[in-house]
């Protein structure tokens, strides 16, 4: 029998976020790609929530942006209502979330990778890896095509052997009702791939007619919007805003999901996969918070040309008839009509401690894997993770070094480092907190972070670099020239304090400590800072910054040089563990499975204590001198 | 496991009294030491490999005469920048100087910390690194074990209470970070404020307690081993001087454990009263007698008190069975009645030094301390040193989370965005953490979700 047979440099596996990223990434520097998925109406679907960035996801949006990536680019032209969230807490903190108008979000980014030279979009499910001799050489799809690679990417995020829930309603499919990925897994397994199981679930789509919105709190997005891509020019995101709305569960709602709590597949025994902790279904948060009389819902559009709206809060896998119960108990939903029911959905998944830092499974040469499928959650997490895949499946195919982000530049970094070095039980959320030097990774300077980077590795165009160099000269020369100056308690300083309710001057001061005031900032001081030059928001926004913070910034940056140092501490491949013998047990058997790259790295897994790491240093200052 | 970081230790032992050494080395070392010592020149401005004359301060109080010696890295044992400081008012001068360079910021060193540094930075032969190894791994597993071991239960459960209590802020402040439309923080920091100033409170009521030595039980631990009524709390009264263990002629009176700090010749002695070793069916009593030989084990040394007045029994057999391993010095008390056993026969059975003993008369006090003192010099008894590295990194712990917290404050009086608090909590939490020896692990992400509801 005669088979299609084709050859590329890379193959993705999947068009959702990640794979978008990896495919684009590999093909714009300048390899050979195809990237294949079950439908080609789901290129860059979102199948749960309608947004785009949040807390710390915005981080990791904007750090894609800075390397190249196109998330970031897709959403400042598809977004219907933009919000930067903690806007009055610290710098660190501030993040952008859009509304995206969802099927234009997908059609942009369809489009988008049809317009790539050197990216082939096909539709088509991919059944097998080719792997021999621990080297992928290509995948077979369902119809038993071949197609040979030098590099493959697994991006199959929620669809492996997915099942979807609600009730005792079991459909085998992906999210949406799209077709499943039933075949990939078991080759997996057969090439030694450890897989998980995990679950999530999202809410009902209401048919926006059928809500009263008079009874909810209406939610207005920012003037003026901030886009997320740094080389979106601020005008044209000046758009008219749709808005969201806010309501409430109560105590009724509560009783009818405590009432039919044994109809819940999640309750009943029925689901196997590890659902998220941070995202849970309204009959999690009922049972576990039992002693909160309400949690709110976010009524948010799906769309401009939908009019389903998504209930943010009120995820569930109840049956039909318990959805139509409780979300009536809802201040204006009282009468809704629901289009698509709440469903969990479960899908196969990896043990994520299988790759190195660069994506690439430790055992099988060229197998990189990113997104859902790496056990993490979230289209902004996926999307990071596929952009770096993308890019090491392609520096690696050009022979060069891997990029490896760490986490003292990045969110993405700790996000990788994160799924890479600890077991994760659960689907993994980026956060802030997880961030150890979130001073320092703020979304306002990811381009200055990483800007050089994606220009190095061949994504940042010369001109988007050469601005970022440009802008942070601009900033450094600022800050030195602000530190110089002192300022005196004259009568125009005086009057200037007193209008933003700032104590008077007894004596002369240095500028930079009236910046530090808490009532004051860099911009309010212009009128007595006369020599100062004219600068771009962007620029004066860092300077405010990093006056303002600077005995911080400075005590992150010094842990970060302590952390630098055992992250350069490279661990050789092929050392053994069983000839370390002052390690403890535990420590060797972790070390001998997650095999770290590094000192650092090795410090990080659970069950490896100080005295390991100091052992373990002795071990390679004797293993440098065989 | 920092590489750079600035680490200090006293060098010399701790019990000898006149001159003693600490070493300082690191990147900081230099100055740390400056900002402590008062001579003729700043440090810094000083030539490798001389010694300055001067006086270490502590808020413009002299603590102590020294003689400090600079060598520059590469050109010392560890090749880092190191500083020797020798001090000359014994041990108590020697800690209160070590407590000063610990608040400027150096940090205690680790057992073998100055050699693993030697060996990572290359200055030592390799076929020494397997016992450094060793050492590292041994040492640690013993510190551990002392840290758990000197916490008594409910030093532990106030740590443990005070960690949560910071974790449960913390992860309020970071839901909101994360989830702000759940959760607000207007007026939060007032909040925050009050309950950080109770933390702190709490750290320096430990702290206090740390000082007063009530936690701190360092020197040679010696217990007081014997039958019901052979004398061992007027052995305890008498070397500590004052009444204190209860004595009465009843036998089986000392039911616990007592405990006395008392200093021989600048040999500190944690002295351990048990109950009388003998069978019993009292309950109560039984209790007693397990502890007193459970105890054998962790003792340096053990004054074994025999009644010379009476022959020796099965319990005294029973006694001397259990310790014939350790170091032991036997007690001929009550020499000021008649005596019926002999001091050479028992000497002869037995290879151990024997005295006797009048808790009466004090007959043969002296010859006991001098023997104490001897069995030191001599090294055959030995204090456990790692205990006392323990001791100094739990206090220097403690007050770096006093630090982190007196931060928070700082932090909201200066109307400081509360997203900085949560940097400064989690430092307190973990120094806190050190004490007890817990491992940083996904704790900070735990408490959020299991406390916190959050999400779509």
């Amino acid at each position: 029998m005669s088979v299609v047979e084709e050859s590329y440099d890379v193959v993705v596996i999947g068009a959702g976020h990640a794979g978008c990223e990896a495919a684009l990434a590999a093909a714009r520097m300048g390899l050979n790609t195809i990237c294949f998925t079950v439908s080609m109406d789901s290129v860059a679907l979102m199948p749960c929530n309608p947004n785009i960035g949040g807390s710390s996801k915005g981080h990791l949006v904007r750090e894609l942006d800075a390397l190249g990536g196109q998330m970031g680019i897709n959403i400042d032209h598809t977004f219907i209502q933009s919000k930067m969230l903690n806007s009055s807490k610290g710098p660190a903190v501030h993040s952008l979330r859009a509304q995206a108008d969802k099927s234009a979000y997908s059609l942009r980014m369809r489009k988008t990778m049809q317009d790539t030279d050197n990216l082939t979009l096909r539709q088509a499910e991919v059944t097998d890896l080719i792997v021999n001799n621990g080297k992928v050489e290509g995948v077979k799809t369902l119809s038993g095509a071949i197609y040979h690679a030098k590099a493959v990417i697994i991006c199959t995020g929620t669809y492996l052997r997915a099942r979807c829930l609600y009730g005792d309603v079991i459909e085998h499919t992906g999210p949406n009702g799209l077709k499943a990925a039933n075949h990939l897994t078991a080759s997996l397994t057969d090439n030694n791939v450890e897989m998980n199981r995990f679950k999530t679930g999202t809410p009902a789509r209401i048919d926006s007619r059928s809500i009263d919105y008079s009874k909810m709190e209406i939610q207005l997005g920012d003037t003026p919007v901030v886009p997320f891509s740094f080389s979106t020019n601020p005008d044209d995101v000046q758009i008219e805003q749709v808005p969201c709305y806010l309501t409430y569960t109560n105590e009724k709602t509560h009783e009818i999901i405590r009432a039919n709590l044994d109809r819940s597949p999640m309750y009943s025994g029925v689901i196997e996969g590890t659902g998220p902790r941070y995202c849970p279904s309204i009959e999690d948060k009922v049972v576990r918070f039992a002693d909160k009389n309400r949690h709110q819902l976010f009524v948010e559009p799906e769309g401009l040309n939908t009019n389903e709206m998504y209930i943010g809060g009120m995820s569930s896998s109840m049956p039909e008839d318990v959805q139509y119960a409780m979300y009536h108990t809802v201040p204006g939903l009282e009468n809704c009509k629901i289009v698509r029911n709440a469903y969990a959905i479960e899908y196969d998944c990896i043990n994520a401690t299988q790759l190195k830092a660069s994506l690439e499974f430790k055992n099988i040469d060229g197998l990189f894997a990113a997104g859902q499928f790496n056990g993490s959650s979230g289209y902004e997490e996926a999307a990071a993770q596929g952009l770096v895949a993308g890019i090491n499946a392609a520096l690696k195919l050009l022979g060069k070094e891997p990029m490896i982000l760490d986490r003292s530049n990045s969110y993405i970094g700790v996000l990788i480092d994160d799924l890479v070095t600890k077991e994760t039980k659960e689907p993994y959320r980026m956060m802030t907190s997880r961030a150890e030097y979130r001073l320092l990774l703020r979304q306002d300077n990811a381009d200055i972070r990483l800007s050089k980077i994606g220009y190095e590795v061949g994504l940042l165009s010369k001109e988007r670099y050469e601005h970022v160099v440009e802008k942070e000269r601009l900033i450094n020369e600022e800050v030195a020239r602000v530190k110089e100056i002192n300022i005196g308690a004259r009568k125009e300083v005086q009057e200037l304090l007193e209008s933003y309710g700032s104590i008077p001057l007894s004596n002369g001061i240095k500028l930079v400590d009236l910046i530090r005031r808490p009532e004051l900032d860099y911009d309010k001081l212009a009128p007595i800072d006369p020599e100062r030059p004219s600068l771009s928001n962007e620029v004066r926004e860092e300077v405010n910054i990093y006056i303002k913070y600077e005995g911080y910034l400075t005590r992150q940056e010094k842990q970060v040089k302590q952390f630098k140092k055992l992250e350069k501490k490279l661990i050789p491949s092929d050392i053994d563990y069983d000839d370390v013998s002052s390690l403890r047990i535990e420590a060797r058997q972790k070390l001998t499975k997650l095999r770290p790259a590094n000192i650092g790295q090795a410090s990080r897994i659970s069950g490896v204590s100080p005295a390991d790491i100091s052992v373990l240093l002795v071990y390679l200052e004797t293993y440098k001198n065989k | 496991m920092y590489q750079s970081d600035t680490i200090c230790a006293i060098a010399t032992s701790l019990n000898s009294s006149g001159i003693g050494i600490i070493r300082v080395s690191g990147e900081e070392s230099i100055n740390i030491v400056d900002s402590i010592f008062r001579g003729k020149n700043k440090l810094a401005d000083c030539d490798t490999h001389t010694i300055q004359y001067g006086h270490i301060v502590s808020n413009s109080e002299v603590v102590d005469e020294v003689l400090v010696m600079i060598m520059r890295g590469p050109r010392s044992y560890t090749t880092e920048d190191t500083i020797e400081i020798d001090c000359h008012g014994g041990v108590l001068i020697l800690k209160k100087v070590l407590k000063l360079l610990l608040d400027a910021g150096a940090r205690i060193a680790e057992p073998g910390e100055f050699t693993k540094r030697a060996f990572l930075n290359g200055r030592i032969d390799l076929s020494e690194a397997e016992s450094i190894m060793d050492l590292i791994s041994s040492n640690s597993e013993l510190a551990m074990k002392n840290s758990i071991k000197q916490l008594s239960g409910s030093l532990n459960k106030i740590i443990v209470d005070l960690r949560d209590k910071i974790l449960y802020e913390t992860a309020f402040i970071e839901s909101a970070l994360d989830d702000p439309e759940h959760y607000d923080l207007s007026n939060y920091p007032d909040e925050l404020k009050i309950k950080v100033e109770d933390m702190i409170s709490s750290v320096d009521d430990l702290i206090k307690s740390f000082d007063s030595g009530h936690i701190l039980k360092e020197g040679i631990n010696t217990l007081i081993l014997g039958k019901p009524n052979a004398g061992k709390s007027s052995l305890l009264n008498t070397l500590s001087r004052r009444e204190r263990a209860i004595v009465t002629v009843i036998p089986g009176t000392t039911r616990d454990t007592l405990e006395e700090q008392i200093t021989i010749n600048g040999i500190s002695l944690n002295i351990i009263d048990t109950a009388g070793i003998r069978q019993t069916d009292d309950i109560v009593e039984k209790i007693g007698v397990d502890k007193a030989i459970d105890s054998i084990e962790d003792a340096d040394l053990i004054l074994f008190v025999l009644d010379s007045s009476r022959p020796l029994d099965t319990d005294d057999e029973f006694i001397i069975d259990k310790i014939k391993d350790k170091k032991v010095i036997i007690l001929l008390n009550k020499s000021d009645l008649d005596t019926v056993i002999n001091e050479v026969n028992i000497c002869k059975k037995y290879d151990k030094p024997v005295i006797s003993f009048s808790s009466v008369s004090m007959d043969g006090l002296n010859t006991l301390e001098s023997t104490i003192t001897d069995m030191f010099f001599s090294g055959e008894v030995k204090t456990d040193d790692t205990l006392y590295i323990t001791n100094s990194r739990q206090a220097s712990c403690l007050s770096n989370a006093k630090n982190s917290l007196m931060n928070v404050i700082a932090s909201i009086d200066n109307m400081m965005p509360e997203d900085f608090f949560s940097i400064d909590l989690m430092d307190a939490y973990n120094f806190l953490g050190e004490i007890t020896g817990e491992t940083i692990d996904d704790d900070l992400a735990n408490k959020i979700f299991s406390e916190f509801c959050m999400g779509k």
